[in-house]
């Protein structure tokens, strides 16, 4: 159990690490490292392996990501879960979440334009029956992203022998 | 070297031996370095935002000699919880400019000119050279490989003499990452007491151990008394360029050694004195983290360098290997030699850090996995080209 808190910490920092190395590190065979993770991949506690890729840096049209926030009625029986599934469903969203505060779902759209994501909230969003209002925000600059620092210089500064 | 205006003390001191591979690394280029004796971790952000708002506040002026109140509450605290000692905060915990200072201080406040310390080797270069200077006699206790870098009772027993005041300490080890059990202790805290020694432990790594927690020699039975306790937050906290540090003993030596702390240092630095108190209240979580990922790294590298045939005790402390090098028929100094001019890899020569160190070299494994699987894979075609 502790290795597996392990073996989930490491792959989140790190989802492209080889068996091999994660053996090593954890002190297992390599076998023992296989079996941990198609359990946990099984178990859905791991649901997916992706690169954290900063779009500015290549030469193709980066796309815009805005931050919704929308306030909706939740339904008897179902609470939030019914309207938040008809939400994530579209492919423009990337992420949705609950959330406590003045407003109730998160969503979080990638388009390619402004005008595409507008248009995703005014045709698609808000006329859903339950949404009651929407915000949303545009992101302008991505500093940080799943805890990765972008253009972070990992410099060493230390001198090069020490005692 | 010989100067008419230097003292004879200092004209009796070498300087280290570390300085030589330090010039010799620092003219080349691309070199991968497992000679750093520091973390490979900046400090954690929340500890240098609080010195950063201690100084827009103005807290610039010097503290009490011994600290600032507050901090040597946390630090008695701090070591309570986690390695349960007894130290009052008014009387027994002094604020130092790194343990070295505190080194310096416990060995100034305690030892006569004449009298012998014992200094377990392979140890931290600045321990003999300090007792030096005072005008005590180091004698060394050399451990080896077979003990895993141990230190036994008997060993101590037979560099026993009438003149001995005290025996260095340091386990976690720099440079063997050798820690030592309960028990171990215990049976050479016996023979410390049966000869009334003084034990100066430097306790420096004390939060980086990776198979059992660490046991601090002061809360052995018995032993708090006798017992002087050089720490700090270089190690733990990611801290080394803070130069902070702390020393406890009961109150009457602490009150010995805060009388040479308050002519020669004042006291330590205001700033990092507030970024210390932050790292010892929320700095856990974090220090946790790297806890973990220098166990890792351990795990990785001793077992990489059993893949490539050198031999090499698992050490349960610190971020350093000390593997071996018998076998290739080098000294420790050819072998960092040679590694260094053919592969470009920094290691530092055992032989530096006294007795018992020649025939290994010490690795720090505190630097990127990457660095770590390169610089393995040097080493390899380095021993292979022999």
């Amino acid at each position: 159990m502790k290795k597996e808190m392990e073996l989930l910490r490491l792959l989140e920092k790190d989802g492209r690490m080889p068996v091999k190395m994660i053996a090593k590190l954890l002190d297992v065979t390599e076998e023992d490292v296989e079996k941990m993770m198609s359990d946990l991949e099984k178990r859905k506690v791991i649901v997916g392996y992706s690169g954290i890729v900063d779009w500015t840096k290549v030469d193709s049209p980066e796309g815009i990501t805005a931050m919704i926030d929308v306030k909706v009625q939740p339904k008897r029986g179902v609470g939030f879960d019914e309207v938040a599934e008809r939400i994530y469903r579209f492919k423009e969203v990337k992420a949705l979440y609950l959330m406590s505060g003045t407003y109730d779902l998160s969503v979080v759209i990638e388009g390619a334009t402004m005008s595409e994501v507008g248009q995703f909230v005014s045709e698609k969003l808000s006329t859903l029956e339950s949404v009651l209002s929407t915000t949303t925000h545009f992101q302008l600059k991505k500093y940080k992203h799943d805890g990765v620092v972008f253009d972070d210089g990992d410099e060493d500064h230390r001198i090069v022998v020490s005692p | 070297m010989t100067n008419r205006y230097l003292s004879e003390a200092v004209e009796r001191i070498q300087p280290s031996g570390i300085r030589k591979f330090f010039d010799l690394a620092s003219s080349m280029d691309n070199i991968i370095s497992l000679g750093v004796g520091e973390p490979d971790y900046a400090t954690p952000w929340n500890i240098r935002e609080a010195s950063i708002a201690s100084l827009e506040r103005g807290m610039t002026s010097y503290t009490a000699n011994a600290g600032l109140p507050e901090l040597r509450d946390e630090i008695s605290r701090y070591l309570t919880r986690e390695f349960k000692t007894d130290y009052n905060p008014e009387e027994e915990v002094i604020v130092t400019a790194g343990a070295s200072e505190a080194i310096d201080l416990a060995m100034r406040a305690t030892v006569n000119p004449g009298e012998e310390v014992l200094v377990v080797e392979p140890s931290f270069v600045s321990y003999a050279p300090l007792v030096s200077l005072i005008g005590g006699v180091p004698v060394s206790v050399s451990t080896s490989i077979e003990d895993g870098f141990k230190v036994t009772a008997e060993q101590i027993e037979s560099r026993v003499t009438d003149r001995t005041r005290g025996i260095l300490l340091c386990f976690p080890n720099n440079p063997t990452g050798t820690v030592m059990t309960k028990d171990e202790l215990e049976k050479v805290a016996h023979v410390i007491k049966k000869h009334d020694l003084i034990v100066y432990s430097d306790e420096i790594y004390a939060e980086m151990t990776y198979d059992e927690r660490h046991v601090s020699v002061p809360a052995l039975e018995g032993m708090y008394e006798r017992t002087i306790l050089i720490s700090g937050f270089s190690k733990a906290f990611a801290m080394t360029g803070w130069r902070l540090g702390y020393v406890c003993a009961p109150a009457p030596v602490a009150a010995g050694m805060l009388k040479i702390h308050q002519y020669a240092m004042m006291c330590a630095s205001t700033m990092a004195q507030y970024g210390a108190l932050e790292a010892l209240r929320n700095g856990k979580d974090e220090m946790l983290e790297m806890v973990e990922s220098y166990r890792q790294r351990r795990n990785f590298f001793v077992s990489s360098l059993k893949e490539i045939g050198l031999d090499c005790h698992i050490p349960g402390g610190a971020f350093y290997a000390f593997p071996s090098i018998k076998s290739t028929g080098l000294s420790s100094e050819e072998f960092a030699e040679k590694l260094l001019f053919a592969e470009r890899v920094a290691v530092v020569p055992g032989n530096v850090f006294g007795e018992g160190g020649e025939g290994h070299i010490r690795c720090s494994y505190a630097t990127s996995l990457t660095q770590l699987e390169q610089a393995v894979d040097r080493m390899d075609s380095f021993i292979k080209s022999l």
